[in-house]
């Protein structure tokens, strides 16, 4: 009996010492780990130190408890853990994939198009882009389109972006730096379509859009002003503006860009540009002058509610062509149409803009325009034609436009336009316009 | 000893920050060590900054560029840095800081994310800074900085750390006292800039005047809210100051509320000059606040 009581006190006696010894291996083991998670979270913030800010963000602690993170420190010397193995996942290697967004544009019309021909509905365009880092010197930035007459690169350059001297180089087919509206992809114009000058004398949505070479510097200039001017040289093709017959048939735009904050909410870009190539209708030149000017508006405290720009630009060319537009033809002629365009866009709720334009732009009679409006002329080369006179005609026009945003990601865009082209005809039309962005599109410059 | 202090003038960081609250907390650590300008105002949305030139001219200079990051400055930073022809300030490079690494991020998402949610940032909420002990983990990261490119200064940045310290600990008493009697309380937000504010002091947040980040209230959400407010009690609405205050105002007139406009960042009113007087402003407010409607 007495051995059968003295039996489990004897157990809970030595069950005492075992279970402290229990108590004591499960703190340590709880230390052990404590340590392993301290030593896992510093190897971890090492290596984040060492990754591009754009990677993914870390929970340090759970919402309900915060708790003190230790700032990034080195790995501790006496680790007692043992070393993670291997590296990161498969998925990691995407982190080094370019940026990928396509934008679609929607374009429909309806009226009298005055015989330009504008399809009533047209998938107009979408435009891929592809956009990364190349290394610690340059970063890429290609723009594919894609419309229904086929698939062509918009602009692909490399930015070279640590040049010394506040030199930036850059290399590929770009849009030229004539005047702003020739530097503009479709989606971020204010308007359905370009004003009447770029359509009729700087080679319209196409533009002067060429391979070559850009390099721009921000000139030393007096406080509060910003100065910039870029030097650009390019292979001499662009539809309707150059055409290199030969190798050194190249094409060179000069542009100095000025700007100025007037106030925190209000400030203007002023611009003066020049290209020079060869002259897409006749063995002579084709230049261009202009001045371009933008005003904005945007109070800081309302700065999703209201604004406004003023934009305007006037351009001035001096076009060699032959009779007949041969260019093999002998004798060539000089033709100096002026155009130019004013616009105002103001916006009068978070989701609305109104905006208005005047249009009025000289052209050669017998110069082709973009998009195409018939034309008289016609290239014969039989012995004893006579070409038609090719004087200057003027087309004039003039837009209304509403313009409503469902989210910063589409736009929806209705516009009334009136063209009263020189040849004596009239088109009113009403322009509809969709445009609508997918995927990580970097922003445009300002 | 005036080339002495012209040296001295001459090696000063120059800091160049997204947002006026990541400038506060530098000039807070650099002390005169240091120059510090922010590119976008207190009172203005920090999603929609202009890349205008006049800030390429900043960035063209700076020694060092310190942002919030999870994608709030990606509508406009990326092309200013890219054109600011200053290789320091590129992503990666030594002269490039992004806080939120340092800090505690709240709602992560998970699963499949889509913009049919709004414009939602996929990393992460941005408004991070807007939790003092974040302020703490800002300032320490900053120090580091710091002190990695101006190593001669390290003790001086440290001694302001400490500082900063001392008076963040001191200042966090106070808040907590004066917000203690309203935990648990509930309010509605305009825009999702404030669950570390609110987690952090005790708040929960009830719904937005946003159906969605980044889409203006619609009339069927409108009435959603004032009768989700009204069913559960919720009489505050805090506004940020760059929103229109039509729909607010409306709603809690329904709902026999209050707007409280609070400001998310330094500078927001000309009186906040300082990460300090941030969280002295908005808590005298919500206080005042909640006391009138108790």
């Amino acid at each position: 009996m007495r051995a059968f009581m003295l039996t489990p006190i004897a157990a809970c006696l030595l069950a005492f010492p075992a279970a402290a010894q229990d108590t004591a291996d499960l703190l340590n083991r709880m230390k052990a780990m404590e340590e392993r998670i301290k030593s896992l979270e510093a190897e971890v913030q090492t290596l984040k130190a060492g990754q591009p800010a754009a990677a993914a963000a870390v929970v340090l602690a759970p919402p309900v408890a915060p708790a003190p993170v230790p700032p990034p420190a080195p790995p501790p010397e006496q680790a007692t853990a043992a070393p993670s193995l291997g590296g990161a996942a498969g998925g990691a290697s995407k982190v080094f994939n370019p940026d990928i967004s396509m934008i679609g544009d929607f374009l429909g019309a309806a009226g009298n198009s005055g015989n330009r021909h504008t399809p009533s509905l047209e998938m107009h365009e979408s435009e891929v882009g592809l956009q990364a880092v190349i290394d610690p010197y340059a970063r890429g930035d290609v723009f594919i389109t894609f419309g229904e007459q086929g698939v062509s690169l918009e602009e692909g350059y490399f930015t070279f972006t640590s040049l010394p001297g506040a030199f930036q180089f850059k290399v590929g087919k770009m849009r030229a730096a004539f005047g702003r509206v020739n530097t503009m992809h479709n989606h971020i114009l204010p308007w359905t379509d370009r004003p009447l000058v770029t359509q009729d004398l700087v080679g319209g949505e196409d533009g002067i859009d060429d391979a070559g070479l850009s390099i721009s510097r921000i000139i030393p200039a007096p406080k509060g002003l910003f100065l910039e001017g870029t030097a650009q040289l390019f292979r001499g093709d662009s539809t309707n503006v150059f055409r290199a017959a030969q190798r050194s048939d190249l094409s060179t735009v000069e542009h100095l860009h000025g700007y100025r904050d007037i106030s925190e909410s209000t400030n203007i870009d002023i611009g003066g540009s020049y290209t020079r190539g060869h002259s897409p209708y006749a063995d002579g030149s084709n230049q261009l002058f202009g001045i371009d000017a933008t005003l904005r508006w945007k109070p800081l405290r309302r700065s999703i509610y209201r604004s406004f720009a003023a934009r305007s630009e006037f351009v001035w060319a001096r076009t060699a062509y032959s009779p007949g537009l041969v260019a093999s033809a002998p004798g060539t002629l000089t033709a100096t149409p002026f155009g130019y365009f004013v616009s105002g866009d103001y916006q009068f709720g978070r989701r609305w803009f109104f905006g208005a334009r005047f249009d009025r732009s000289e052209r050669g009679q017998c110069l082709p325009t973009n998009p195409e409006t018939t034309q008289v002329c016609a290239v014969n080369l039989s012995p004893g034609f006579v070409a038609p006179p090719n004087p200057l005609v003027q087309d004039t026009g003039g837009s209304l436009l509403l313009t409503y945003w469902p989210s910063e990601f589409s736009q929806i865009r209705g516009q009334l336009r009136r063209t009263s082209y020189g040849e004596g005809r009239t088109a009113n039309e009403l322009l509809f316009q969709f445009i609508l962005s997918m995927g990580a599109h970097g922003a445009h410059p300002f | 000893m005036l080339a002495a202090v012209a040296a001295h003038a001459a090696s000063k960081l120059n800091v160049v920050t997204a947002t006026e609250d990541l400038a506060a907390i530098s000039r807070e650590i650099g002390g005169d060590r240091v120059t510090v300008d922010s590119i976008a105002k207190g009172y203005q949305d920090p999603h929609f900054v202009e890349s205008k030139p006049s800030f390429l001219l900043k960035l063209q200079k700076a020694d060092l560029l310190e942002v919030v990051g999870l994608q709030l400055e990606i509508g406009w930073l990326p092309p200013l840095q890219t054109n600011s022809r200053n290789s320091k300030v590129q992503v990666g490079a030594n002269g490039y800081l992004d806080l939120s690494q340092f800090c505690q991020i709240l709602e992560i998402p998970t699963g499949q994310i889509t913009r049919a949610m709004g414009d939602v940032h996929p990393l992460g909420n941005p408004h991070y800074w807007l939790d003092p002990e974040n302020g703490r983990r800002i300032a320490k990261a900053i120090q580091n900085k710091f002190s990695e490119m101006q190593s001669a200064d390290a003790a001086y940045f440290a001694q302001r750390y400490a500082d900063f310290d001392r008076r963040l600990n001191e200042a966090e008493k106070s808040w907590d006292a004066k917000m203690s009697p309203f935990r648990g309380r509930k309010v509605v937000t305009y825009h999702n800039s404030w669950p570390n504010f609110c987690g952090r002091f005790g708040l929960q947040v009830a719904g937005y005047v946003e159906p969605k980040p980044g889409i203006p209230p619609s009339p069927s959400h409108t009435l959603e809210l004032i009768n989700a407010m009204k069913r559960d009690g919720v009489k505050l609405i805090m506004v940020e100051p760059y929103f229109d205050l039509r729909t607010p105002n409306s709603v809690a007139q329904q709902v026999g509320g209050e707007v409280v406009q609070l400001m998310p960042s330094v500078g927001g009113v000309k009186e906040i000059t300082s990460y300090f007087q941030l969280f002295d402003y908005d808590i005298n407010l919500l206080a005042a606040a909640f006391a009138k409607l108790k």
